[in-house]
């Protein structure tokens, strides 16, 4: 790295990436040699592993000079990483989905008395953070710097940072899943990183702002498209959350554990704005990003209504970020939280439905194309599931039906419903669209391939939620359930006797859903590495229209 | 249309979002630290004693939250299963809150002497040995891996820095403390149910001095709940409505 900034000396993005590098190596050799915590002590080879292969890797990407991709219109490279990075964590974090959905199913046969790695309550929160911050983080990187590069006209700002921010926050991902293997994590639901890893994410997540923003700055376009708005909002909010919500302090600096800074009924308040908005603006504003680029890229029409997306932006932003106490009803929370969450969760519907009809409607005088198009038909399912389970979860956050739904499965089925439904098709979509984009090719390498994968993941996604609604009812009225003597009619272990069926068609839905994205993955290979004959007319210019101008 | 000022503008646009994502999560949470009665008064709550703390870490490291709340509802039904609805004033000095969002097995809030600690025992070796229908995990390791409390000054120390009352006395004697409620017949027990009251030194079967991770967790599991005198808790005070 020395060598290239002696070279260009005005390459100060290889400076401050370096000078970051090395300050990152230094803290981890020092844990390593002076850690008594032997889970501090794997935490830190793991990390210096990461950044080492990191720092080898811009020693061989600059080793002869600015290397090409950096003298094109567009950054290209870095998407592409994305994009290999995004296929890799959907297998990982789904095949371990199945795992601890066959681990319920059947947990004689799936659990291993002396191998405290792989019980249920390590490998869950791995196969969260592996999905949605893995996988979905990926997604939203690699398509957040595709956007607003070809929305602004101008190249991504930050010269190599961009890269950095890919290989920084896979090592953060590396980090935190490692973690949770040997048992280093703070237990709070989606925020299970510990301290040092959730310093190393906000440095990378300052990085991601600043490659945006300054994007933004360099533009060539007066107007800041519609799709820059929702990223935007997704990663400064996601910085505002995580900061707060992770807040905590370390038994030492050469430990693991900490405890957070807040207690009791402020940290699950502080915890549920946290987690509740991680679904509001990771799953929900970013993917929206994805959905104003990619929908009316595809479908080759304009965004439907411009008045309809300002004004279920701003609603949809606003109303949020209070609707984090419906996880928190009947609980010790006082009321008028509990109501005000309830209150917000219900008008939020609204602003969802707004974003649906747009991304829906968007598809005017070209619905036609969906029987043509698999692609385009997966985009727009996922429009059609994220309907259904923004429609689904203000119901559940009402007092009465919450009374029934909270703590059993119906709240894991809603959140399939969104995850598979809406992240993952949605994902999907734009992912089948970006590889023949940026391999500049003319096709996929088989659209039949695409029509097996929609069809076996919408079974396998079926499957998954009509099972966990019925378990999950059946659940909460098993529990409230009462005899002809006023007793309670079920002990608590027979509610998860009945859960045994639900669970096994749930473990089948799930593993539909992996074979779908298996078929998709096989799908890409072939497209870059066989035999699709390549093209130089991929869509490079901005949005054919805006229904702004 | 204004709204062109923002779309020609990123940084209003950043500071416009920043903005209208700062108000809900302000005015819902930060009257919760200085509204009267958010955590009720009660007598009997204490912090954890080190073993419990300890206890508590292995809850935290295992995700035991995944599948297990520690929140019972006011709901008739929980309130029958379970004991009495829970109160703020029970996590207190909970960092992290460990509520819950899932029950996947039965809510853990007052678990405390439910059962033996022989059965706690076996429960957590192997489940299914004494409830066939269970699909929790094995936990067997626990009690084959010795407790490593090298550091248990140190957690209290950090527990204070983030608000539990600790005092100086506590934290000298954690380790001591430690021992004690892991063999009753330490002659320290006295000293520790005075600092600690209501905590349980236990009789420690076979391997006496070697504490393992199962003895500090089952500490844990068996003061759950335990502590708030609810015979002096009046739920209908007007304080105490909510």
């Amino acid at each position: 790295m020395q060598e290239t900034t002696t070279e260009t000396p005005r390459r100060f993005d290889l400076v401050a990436i370096a000078a970051m590098l090395v300050a990152a190596l230094a803290a981890s050799i020092v844990e390593i040699l002076r850690s008594p915590d032997p889970l501090m002590v794997i935490q830190a080879w793991t990390f210096t592993a990461c950044i080492a292969g990191t720092c080898a890797w811009y020693l061989l990407y600059y080793r002869n000079g600015t290397p090409a991709d950096e003298k094109g219109t567009y950054a290209n490279n870095v998407i592409k990483a994305g994009v290999v990075a995004s296929m890799f964590w959907a297998i990982a974090g789904m095949l371990v989905g199945l795992l601890i959905a066959l681990q319920l199913s059947f947990p004689s046969l799936f659990y291993f008395p002396d191998l405290p790695w792989t019980n249920f309550g390590r490998l869950r929160p791995l196969h969260t953070s592996a999905v949605i911050f893995a996988f979905g983080g990926n997604v939203l990187i690699a398509t957040s710097f595709y956007v607003v590069q070809r929305t602004t006209k101008a190249r991504l700002f930050g010269g190599s940072l961009a890269w950095f921010v890919f290989w920084g926050y896979n090592t953060f991902i590396v980090l935190a899943g490692t973690g949770y293997l040997i048992g280093v994590t703070q237990s709070r639901e989606y925020a299970e990183p510990e301290w040092y890893a959730d310093l190393w994410l906000t440095a990378v997540w300052v990085c991601y702002l600043v490659t945006f923003l300054g994007t933004l700055w360099k533009r060539k376009e007066p107007h800041i498209y519609v799709a820059n708005w929702f990223y935007l909002a997704f990663i400064a909010t996601i910085a505002m959350l995580h900061i707060v919500n992770n807040l905590a302090v370390p038994v030492s600096f050469l430990e693991t554990k900490s405890y957070s800074l807040f207690s009791g009924v402020q940290d699950a308040l502080i915890q549920w704005w946290y987690g509740h908005n991680a679904v509001g603006f990771f799953l929900t504003a970013g993917f929206l990003g994805i959905m104003y680029y990619f929908i009316p890229k595809r479908a080759k029409r304009p965004v439907y209504s411009y008045r309809l997306s300002i004004v279920h932006f701003w609603s949809l932003i606003f109303i949020y970020i209070w609707a984090g106490p419906h996880h928190l009803l009947f609980t010790a929370l006082p009321e008028w939280a509990q109501t005000l969450g309830m209150t917000f969760s219900v008008i939020l519907w609204m602003p969802s439905w707004g974003g649906m009809i747009n991304g829906m409607m968007t598809l005017s005088g070209a619905w036609d194309k969906l029987r043509t198009d698999p692609v385009l038909r997966m985009l727009v399912v996922s429009v059609a599931f994220y309907g259904m389970a923004t429609f689904e979860g203000p119901v559940m956050s009402i007092k009465t039906v919450n009374a029934l739904s909270h703590y059993t499965n119906w709240t894991i089925g809603h959140v399939h419903s969104g995850a598979l439904g809406w992240v993952g098709y949605v994902s999907f979509g734009a992912l089948y669209c970006l590889v023949p984009w940026l391999w500049k090719k003319q096709r996929l390498y088989s659209n039949a391939l695409v029509e097996w994968h929609f069809w076996i993941s919408t079974l396998g996604i079926v499957l998954y939620i009509t099972s966990l609604w019925v378990a999950g009812i059946m659940q909460g009225l098993m529990w409230r359930a009462y005899n002809d003597y006023g007793f309670l009619e079920y002990s608590f272990v027979e509610s998860v006797q009945a859960m045994h069926p639900y669970y096994v068609i749930r473990a089948i839905g799930g593993a539909l859903y992996l074979t779908g994205v298996l078929i998709m993955a096989y799908n890409l290979w072939r497209t870059v590495y066989g035999n699709v004959p390549e093209t130089s007319d991929v869509p490079e210019a901005a949005l054919v229209a805006e229904g702004a101008r | 249309m204004k709204h062109e000022i923002l779309e020609r503008n990123s940084i209003f646009l950043l500071i416009g979002i920043l903005i209208v994502v700062a108000i809900g999560g302000g005015v819902e949470i930060a009257p919760l630290f200085w509204v009267n009665g958010t955590v009720e008064k009660v007598s009997g709550m204490r912090p954890y004693t080190p073993l419990e703390l300890k206890g508590r870490d292995i809850y935290v490291r295992e995700g035991c939250y995944v599948c297990h709340s520690q929140m019972i509802r006011s709901l008739r039904d929980e309130v029958e299963r379970y004991g009495h609805y829970s109160l703020a004033a029970e996590s207190m000095y909970d960092h992290p809150f460990q509520w819950g969002s899932e029950r996947t097995g039965p809510d853990l809030a007052r678990v405390g002497g439910k059962y033996s600690d022989e059965w706690q025992r076996a429960h957590l070796s192997d489940p299914r040995s004494v409830v066939p229908e269970s699909v929790m995990p094995p936990y067997r390791f626990l009690e084959r891996t010795a407790l490593d409390y090298r550091n248990i000054a140190d957690e209290l120390r950090a527990n204070r820095t983030v608000g539990v009352p600790y005092t100086d006395d506590d934290i000298a004697n954690a380790k001591r403390d430690l021992e004690s409620q892991a063999n009753a017949d330490n002659d320290g027990v006295a000293d520790m149910t005075k600092r600690y009251p209501k905590a349980q030194a236990r009789e420690h079967e076979g391997q006496q001095a070697r504490i393992t991770e199962a003895d500090a967790l089952i500490a844990y599991l068996q003061m759950l709940g335990t502590l708030v005198d609810f015979n002096s808790y009046r739920a209908d005070a007007p304080e105490n409505r909510r």
